[in-house]
């Protein structure tokens, strides 16, 4: 891409450094894409990037503070650190300053490697595919609309206090969302993946005109609390808000869901049920991530100080109990509690669960069987209640089959809540997040039961 | 102090003449009917306090480049990050491979509605003092100065902070020969005060109302918005908050104030009135429009006291541009009159397919990296010329809530059911405002809520809102837009107990 490697660039930065301490890290990115829709292309794209981040710290003497300078490119290096430098003086002390990791974690790639990169070329087989199904649904008088994205980023990370650490991300994610041409029928499948190779459209196009069959009857049924079957996707997207929310420091100081009325977290306080975890592991086999943090700037549930630390794999939730919660070193210090540390999946399972999603379709009486959750906000934070809309295929499930497909409904409901009145969870399997997949791929999730989701009311949406 | 006339020098220092020439001359060697370069510096820092004490500090620069073009009636796109002439040639070559694999599923020939062509055009936004021009010392001494004076306040717990401004510069230069260059400031800072009661485990919080806007840092230290007063207003209003009741769930009159009003016509309006949407174009992702292009000059969107603008010129709006990223000069136009859908906002491609003689100049890129797509105008609800205020809609309320500031929002994938929290409710007993209430939201369908709209505040109510932060597109972009309006008065409107809704 350019003449200078991303390697030398972090070593030029460390050596440019006056201040008390330094990380720097750089990454290039490679992206391709595709959208579509009513059976035609949209956009299209196909991006390189360089960023170059540097963080400097500086004690000025009552303490030790952070500066963050980001640029694209390659930068000049030494204004780059001098600038870094100058925003760590301006900023006044960190509150969670702590000494900088010098212990290269578990997984670190090969520093020397240059960076992984993807092209266009990554749909040569998937475009004349999805062109082959536009053409089968233009036979059924159908559309489809969707978005197909591949990237690949390699991370460099080096510090003042000699780490040289190297991470490679690729990600990808297709969408596929089927029509009727007056949009009346609206279903969608989709899926995560690393390279494309395990992408079938013609398996995602057989789910969608499946769906698409189960929507030629329709019925219309009022608000209320229904039996529903989340599959893996919505229960996905529900699942990423909570783990989002799992801040320690938040929950200590009574301002989240997990704070305990009277002082201190709900640690050790059950929440669900059923035996779940929801866990988060860097190691985890298809859905592998970053093993080490790579952090721009602090909040309270990332700090720019435990850059280069472990991403521990971590039960956030065992056996229905809650078990841990997001907590950089600092505050794991403040707290005398654990340092943890979010990572780039999340996986909830029950190990007691044997049950397909056909199994639990099969088992339901009477209920309903969403597709997806979609426009989630949170409406209260007191209880974590989240409000949204089901989208592209809600089912009437009798009798153990579907028989219709249903209005759409605005849901308001509280993942915590969900988790406490879930009363069967499927076999886990890898999922999209239809939500949060523009910054979330990946997932693995069961079905979950429930036996009273809260439509709040009907939405005339398709 | 007289407003900046020109474009940064340092980034008119940039090679734009010689990337110009090798891209679109590659481009056009290839065969494209169209292309484009267009090359960007986008300057953020983000200030974060947690309790008046330093949290994070970012300064992020993304430079870069983009040449995009039609080959074969085919979109094409590549964007990278190296400011060469080679890496133009490099560009414009992908792009046209994009377009090549793009064919096998493109049947909709792209063709681009005309627009003058402006040589050599600049323009800079309405602002006074470049953030980026004042010390970092500074900007972090006047955040902590407020934040402490909020911290300080009984009852307040903890207080949240944070600021971001923006310099956006572009430059966009086009086969038919369009040359522009731009510059806009922007910024958003905010302060949200907690309070906790340890014994019973509720927490609740209260936030600014101050809007993000295109302007400098002079929103901050001059006197536009009375920063000082608000703050020290919080702590009491929070405290009124904690104390109120819980809402009874049922039907009310709603007066909704121009600091939540404006994201429910964001949400409703605005992206319910874009072509791309109505044309199925976000089916998958940001959805589609109840109010398709059939519709159009025909649909009662609401009351026909409802009269609602697009815009990319109002002053100090966060959509407002000189030309778009197609170099469509800014503009404004009639989407509802007197209640029915008479507009849309639209790029130059869906113009074309849509008989539009001209783009109305929506076309908008998040960052250099990202291709243009349809992105929102300044939407605003025009207020009643003679209109009463605020206090005088309250006064002709019997029974209802008066609604200030926004907090939750969602709202369906066709823009009819939607769903609002705010900041502040208050109860309206016999035209009075008769202290705060708790747990409410408000739900409603679009076309019914705005047809429930009987009254329009006076031009004394109207307020230019809007946020940075509004989503669409695969992959996702994010683009800051204003809203104006007045305050106005909604029907028998439902609204929500949330604690309720929570199942408690």
């Amino acid at each position: 891409m350019t003449s200078c490697t991303p390697q030398e660039l972090v070593e030029r930065a460390l050596a440019a450094s006056t201040a008390d301490g330094q990380v720097t890290f750089v990454t290039d990115s490679s992206e391709a894409n595709l959208r579509w829709a009513a059976n035609s292309l949209t956009t299209n794209g196909a991006m390189r990037s360089r960023r170059v981040v540097v963080v400097s710290f500086v004690d000025g003497g009552a303490g030790m503070a952070a500066g963050t300078v980001a640029r694209t490119g390659t930068p000049d290096v030494a204004a780059l650190v001098a600038a870094s430098e100058q925003a760590a003086r301006d900023a006044g002390p960190a509150e969670d300053a702590v000494p900088l990791i010098s212990e290269t974690p578990a997984g670190n790639g090969d520093w020397d490697v240059d960076p992984a990169e993807t092209s266009i070329d990554v749909f040569a087989d998937f475009a004349p595919a999805l062109g082959q199904a536009f053409g089968e649904a233009r036979d059924r008088d159908e559309l489809l609309f969707g978005f197909a994205e591949h990237s690949m980023r390699t991370t460099y990370l080096g510090t003042s206090t000699g780490l040289r650490l190297r991470t490679d991300q690729p990600t990808g994610r297709v969408e596929l969302n089927g029509k009727s041409p007056d949009f009346s029928r609206s279903v969608w499948a989709g899926m995560g993946t690393r390279d494309f190779r395990d992408v079938s459209v013609a398996d995602l196009a057989a789910d969608v005109q499946k769906k698409m069959g189960w929507s030629q009857r329709r019925v219309e049924l009022p608000a209320g609390r229904y039996e529903t079957l989340l599959p893996p996707s919505a229960v996905s997207d529900l699942m990423i808000y909570l783990y989002w929310t799992m801040e320690a420091r938040d929950a200590d100081e009574g301002r989240n869901v997990f704070a305990k009325p009277g002082g201190g977290n709900r640690i050790g306080e059950r929440l669900a049920a059923l035996p779940l975890t929801l866990r988060s592991d860097p190691a985890a086999p298809g859905l592998e991530t970053a093993p080490f943090q790579v952090v721009g700037a602090s909040s309270g549930s990332a700090s720019v100080f435990d850059n280069g630390m472990t991403t521990p794999a971590v039960n956030w939730i065992e056996n229905g109990v809650l078990t841990n919660l997001i907590r950089p070193r600092a505050w794991a210090l403040r707290t005398t509690a654990p340092a943890t540390a979010a990572g780039d999946n999340l996986i909830l399972e029950d190990p007691t669960a044997t049950a397909s999603q056909e199994e639990m379709l099969a088992a339901t009486d009477r209920g309903l069987l969403l597709t997806t959750l979609w426009y989630i906000r949170e409406v209260d934070p007191q209880t974590l209640l989240l409000t949204g809309l089901t989208r592209d295929g809600v089912f009437l499930v009798e009798g153990g089959e579907v028989t219709a497909a249903v209005n759409n409904f605005r849901f308001n409901e509280s993942p915590v809540d969900l988790l406490g009145r879930a009363v069967q969870a499927g076999r886990t399997e890898r999922t999209l997040p239809r939500e949060w997949n523009d910054w979330f791929t990946r997932a693995a999730m069961p079905a979950l039961r429930v036996p009273d989701f809260n439509m709040s009311s009907i939405s005339p949406a398709s | 102090m007289a407003p900046p006339r020109t474009v940064d020098e340092t980034f008119l220092a940039l090679p734009l003449a010689a990337l110009t020439d090798a891209a679109l001359t590659r481009a056009v060697d290839l065969g494209c009917e169209h292309a484009d370069l267009r090359v960007e510096r986008i300057h953020t820092q983000s200030v974060s306090l947690r309790d008046a004490r330093p949290e994070s500090f970012t300064d992020g620069e993304d430079l870069g480049l983009a040449v995009r073009v039609v080959h074969e009636g085919t979109w094409g796109f590549a964007a990278g990050v190296v400011l060469t002439a080679a890496e133009a040639v490099r560009l414009a070559e992908e792009a046209v491979a994009v377009a090549k694999v793009s064919a096998a599923i493109n049947s909709d020939r792209v063709e681009l509605a005309p627009e003058p062509v402006y040589a050599d055009a600049m323009w800079v936004s309405d602002y006074e003092i470049d953030p980026f021009g004042v010390p970092d010392s500074e900007k972090s001494a006047l955040l902590i100065e407020l934040s402490e004076q909020l911290m300080a306040a009984d009852g307040v717990e903890h207080v949240q902070s944070s600021c971001m401004h923006v310099k956006e510069q572009k430059y966009y230069a086009d086969t038919a020969g369009t040359r522009t260059r731009q510059q806009r400031v922007r910024i958003h800072p905010e302060f949200t005060a907690l309070t906790v009661d340890r014994g019973t485990g509720q927490f609740e919080s209260m936030r600014t109302l101050a809007p993000p806007v295109g302007k400098g840092w002079e929103y901050l230290t001059g006197g536009d918005w009375d920063w000082r007063g608000e703050l020290a207003e919080i702590p009491e209003l929070l405290r009124e908050k904690t104390k109120a009741p819980s809402v009874e769930a049922g039907r009310y009159d709603l007066v909704v104030d121009p600091s939540n009003l404006f994201l429910t016509i964001h949400e409703s309006i605005g992206h319910a009135t874009e072509l791309d949407r109505a044309l199925g174009y976000e089916a998958a992702y940001a959805g589609t429009s109840f109010a398709t292009v059939d519709k159009l000059g025909s649909l009662k969107y609401g009351s026909p006291l409802m009269n609602v603008t697009g815009d990319r010129t109002a002053v100090h709006g966060l959509s407002t541009v000189g030309w778009d990223d197609e170099g469509v000069a800014g503009q404004q136009w009639d989407i509802v009159k007197d209640g029915v859908l008479v507009g849309y906002q639209a790029d130059r491609n869906i113009a074309r397919h849509t008989g539009m003689p001209r783009s109305n100049g929506c076309a908008f890129a998040d960052s250099p990296s990202h291709v243009p797509v349809q992105r929102m105008a300044n939407v605003s609800l025009q207020p009643a010329p003679d209109g009463p205020s605020t206090q005088e809609i309250i006064s002709g309320v019997e029974r209802g809530i008066y609604v200030v500031g926004d907090k939750s929002w969602s709202i369906d994938m066709q823009r009819y059911n939607f769903q609002f929290t705010g900041q502040r409710f208050y109860r309206i007993e016999n035209g009075r405002l008769a202290g705060q209430l708790r747990d409410v939201a408000y739900q409603a369908t679009t076309t019914d809520f705005w047809g429930s709209m009987s009254v329009v505040g006076g031009p004394q109510t109207y307020v230019l809102g809007g946020a940075f932060n509004c989503g669409k597109a695969q992959p996702g972009q994010v683009a800051p837009v204003s809203h104006g309006c007045p305050s106005a008065l909604f029907e028998n409107v439902t609204i929500l107990n949330t604690v309720q809704e929570a199942g408690r």
